[in-house]
């Protein structure tokens, strides 16, 4: 399913790297660029973006996500596709923006909402449903396993788009992992103040991912991963954890291992 | 409509630590993480099974929602109508604003019949308002006759899940606890029983038989009540209930006023997803349907208390209503990863898991240390929300009541850190100032793994950190392409280093928009 009839060079692609990856995951929002490129789309970075404001909302003060919904659309309207590597943070544009933009109580920002959101895309959903494409030319020849985020998963469904996109992938060694569907524990500012109760559930994550032999945990929200490879980590197990998109962007030219 | 007042705290559950405490405590109880893991999974796997076989398991899904929604959104009429087809069936209806008058209610009843006992069918509404305690305070005793809830009641401890409240002992402990206890209260358990599971039902059999055949009050709730033909629903896989709800000269249902359906028709969607989400099966094993009072044919007094306990307080939130659609199924509990390793006496009431998180916050509001932890205890995974069987949209009324909690105030340090967060991420250049702390420390730090930073202790502890970046992203692309945005742009060579834009949106750093 392609969304638009023009063609891909001719799409005004904006990356929404979202505040998380710009600062601390610069990588991800960069192999996107690689990517996207790679298979013809002209994409811009937006530089005035921020946040979509997400942990605001999810720890109760959607008050303050207000301004941020307000500086989202209006740094995106103009765009005919907004990608972003990130499950949780799309999902929280297009689940969350709504209900923000009602509590503020402004009718002219709920429909400004309204005509950005469905134009906001998970990597996976760009590429498989925008573009078109599952094989990306991607090389990585390494044992992976995949976790899908609680927020691609159950919020914007992607389904199994990203281990479509994986299994095109030449060289790569997927092994599906245990108990693939049961959060990580992460759960934004869930980490902290149930720190207790987060790390047992990512304990037993890691411990799945430890079960598949693999090399390479990757997955479509980098914070999840922070969690959860803070835990590979502390145990030393040597397994590494990548965005779906740095996997995709790599190539026997350019390997991003 | 007259307000009412929200539900009363009940003293058990008064003083109940947070919910990250009682967490830390319950993580560590290894026995019950056994039990929990097996029990949880085994009926998560049950369920999906069920669930996945029916046709169109969203269409009755939403059939369900709308049930419960059309009863809720003309509560007050549906509810005359119940009393009065109650009425006219022969049942008496009681008005029960909250759990005391409740209570009274039930013990006056059982004090004009002069019994000094009652058996009890599972019943959440009866223990939300602590009904055992208030009828043992006037001497009355109130036996369990759920299997579960015989245990948990020989245990002297409390219920750790709603449909499965026994879920945190195993087989041995309950045959000990049978050898020990079973005697004090009437038939001792055979000197030789075993853990054997059939042993183990066998002695409760006997042991309740006597109860069942002595009794002259019942006491049950009901799943279901309906106000087109004035007929209570009990659902249940035992045959105690129906024991309970037959024998007895007189039966009392508490009903709390969220349980009733307009029509019988109503229940067609209910008694198909009530059974495939909590017990994992086709079809439920006994299901007790009566209407009033029927010449020589079961109970010859029927009482129903229609109790109220908060939830008009719940049905005056336009978002928050729909947890008032729950049929109790614990299907979220089953599905959830947090629940799955704390158990249920961690949420603090007799409501746990996912649904409890949002319920007594609803019901009791969020004076308590322990209610105001409570919307908190999820990662918003939404396991729960794809797991209910009535479209009960757990993470956003988690959300909604965070909103709650962080408005009542008392939070001060983290509402000054959300403040500050959103007025730096609001504009871009804040945002670019603000980075270049972790691109600072990325630099000093290199390569190597950060495994404490001071303050961050809850992450630390079990999680190494995550290095920063010598440069972010903003920088890297203003480096690549200049200051402007497209991919096919040249380098623009006023664009600053630091990735601050140089274009001039109208705002000043630090200007407020």
């Amino acid at each position: 399913m392609t969304a638009f009839t023009a063609p891909i060079a001719d799409l005004k692609v904006a990356l929404f790297a979202t505040c998380f990856n710009d600062t601390m995951w610069p990588e991800t929002p960069k192999a996107v660029v690689r990517l996207l490129e790679r298979l013809g789309c002209r994409v811009e970075f937006p530089s005035a973006q921020t946040c979509c404001g997400q942990m605001m909302t999810n720890t109760g003060y959607a008050g303050e996500a207000v301004p941020l919904v307000r500086h989202f659309v209006d740094v995106f309207e103009d765009y005919d596709a907004v990608v972003a590597p990130s499950g949780s943070c799309v999902g929280s544009v297009r689940d969350q923006h709504p209900m923000i933009a009602h509590l503020a109580g402004d009718p002219g920002l709920a429909s400004e909402v309204e005509g950005v959101r469905p134009k906001v895309y998970e990597l996976s959903e760009f590429l498989v449903d925008v573009l078109g494409v599952t094989d990306v030319g991607a090389y990585f020849p390494h044992r992976v396993t995949y976790h899908p985020t609680c927020h691609s998963l159950r919020m914007l469904r992607v389904g199994d788009r990203p281990l479509q996109l994986l299994r095109a992938v030449e060289g790569i060694d997927l092994v599906e992992l245990p108990g693939a569907e049961e959060c990580c524990g992460f759960g934004g500012t869930f980490a902290m103040k149930n720190a207790d109760v987060s790390v047992a559930m990512g304990t037993d994550k890691a411990a799945h991912v430890v079960e598949t032999d693999a090399e390479v945990l990757v997955a479509g929200d980098n914070s999840c991963l922070a969690h959860i490879g803070g835990i590979l980590g502390r145990q030393r197990t040597g397994i590494r954890t990548m965005h779906l998109a740095e996997i995709l962007a790599s190539t026997k030219e350019h390997p991003t291992w | 409509m007259v307000t009412q007042p929200v539900q009363q705290t009940s003293p058990t559950f008064v003083g109940m630590p947070k919910f990250p405490v009682a967490a830390r405590e319950a993580l560590a109880n290894t026995q019950q993480r056994t039990n929990l893991h097996n029990a949880t999974h085994t009926i998560r796997e049950k369920r999906a099974a069920v669930v996945g076989e029916v046709d169109d398991w969203e269409a009755l899904r939403v059939a369900g929602a709308e049930a419960k929604d059309e009863a809720l959104h003309h509560l007050g009429d549906y509810l005359e109508q119940l009393e009065e087809s109650l009425t006219a069936r022969g049942a008496t209806v009681h008005w029960a604003r909250d759990a005391a008058e409740a209570n009274r209610i039930v013990i006056d009843i059982a004090r004009a019949k002069e019994v000094d006992e009652v058996v009890k069918v599972k019943s959440m509404a009866t223990q939300e308002i602590e009904l055992n305690e208030a009828l043992e305070e006037a001497g009355i005793h109130a036996w369990e006759t759920d299997l579960a809830e015989l245990i948990v009641q020989l245990f002297g401890d409390r219920p750790s899940h709603i449909l499965v409240p026994a879920i945190h002992r195993n087989r041995t402990e309950i045959r000990d606890v049978f050898l020990r206890q079973m005697g004090e209260f009437g038939r001792p358990a055979p000197a030789d029983l075993t853990d054997d599971p059939a042993r183990l039902a066998e002695a409760a059999r006997l042991h309740l038989r006597e109860k069942f055949l002595r009794a002259k009050v019942a006491v049950s709730g009901a799943n279901f009540a309906i106000a087109d033909t004035g007929t209570l629903v009990v659902v249940e896989s035992e045959g105690n209930g129906r024991m309970c709800l037959t024998l007895p000269e007189t039966l009392i249902s508490v009903v709390g006023i969220e349980k009733v359906l307009p029509t019988w028709d109503d229940l067609s969607p209910m008694l198909q997803l009530l059974p495939r989400s909590s017990t994992g099966e086709r079809m439920n094993p006994y299901t007790t349907m009566w209407s009033g009072v029927h010449d020589g044919d079961g109970p010859q007094e029927v009482h129903v208390i229609l109790l109220d306990n908060g939830r008009t307080h719940v049905l005056a939130d336009s978002v928050g209503r729909q947890a008032l659609r729950c049929i109790r199924c614990s299907a979220c509990l089953n599905v959830c990863p947090v629940y799955e390793r704390t158990g249920g006496h961690a949420y603090g009431s007799v409501y746990p898991g996912p649904i409890g998180a949002v319920l007594n916050p609803q019901l009791r509001g969020t004076a308590s240390e322990v209610d105001q932890s409570l919307p908190y205890a999820s990662s918003l995974c939404g396991a729960c929300f794809d797991a209910c069987p009535v479209r009960i949209n757990i993470p956003e009324l988690l959300v909604e009541l965070r909103g709650t909690v962080a408005e009542q105030g008392g939070h001060r340090a983290e509402s000054a850190a959300m403040k500050a967060a959103a007025w730096v991420l609001s504009d871009p250049r804040r945002l670019a100032v603000a980075q270049r702390g972790a691109t600072t420390a990325g630099r000093l730090i290199g390569k190597r793994t950060i495994r404490k930073v001071p303050g961050l202790g809850a992450w630390t502890d079990a999680r190494d950190v995550p290095t920063p970046p010598k440069e972010t992203f903003r920088q890297w692309w203003a480096r690549e392409h200049g200051d402007g945005t497209t991919t096919q742009r040249a380098a623009d060579p006023g664009g600053r280093a630091d990735g601050i834009p140089t274009s001039n949106d109208g705002t000043e750093p630090g200007g407020e928009r």
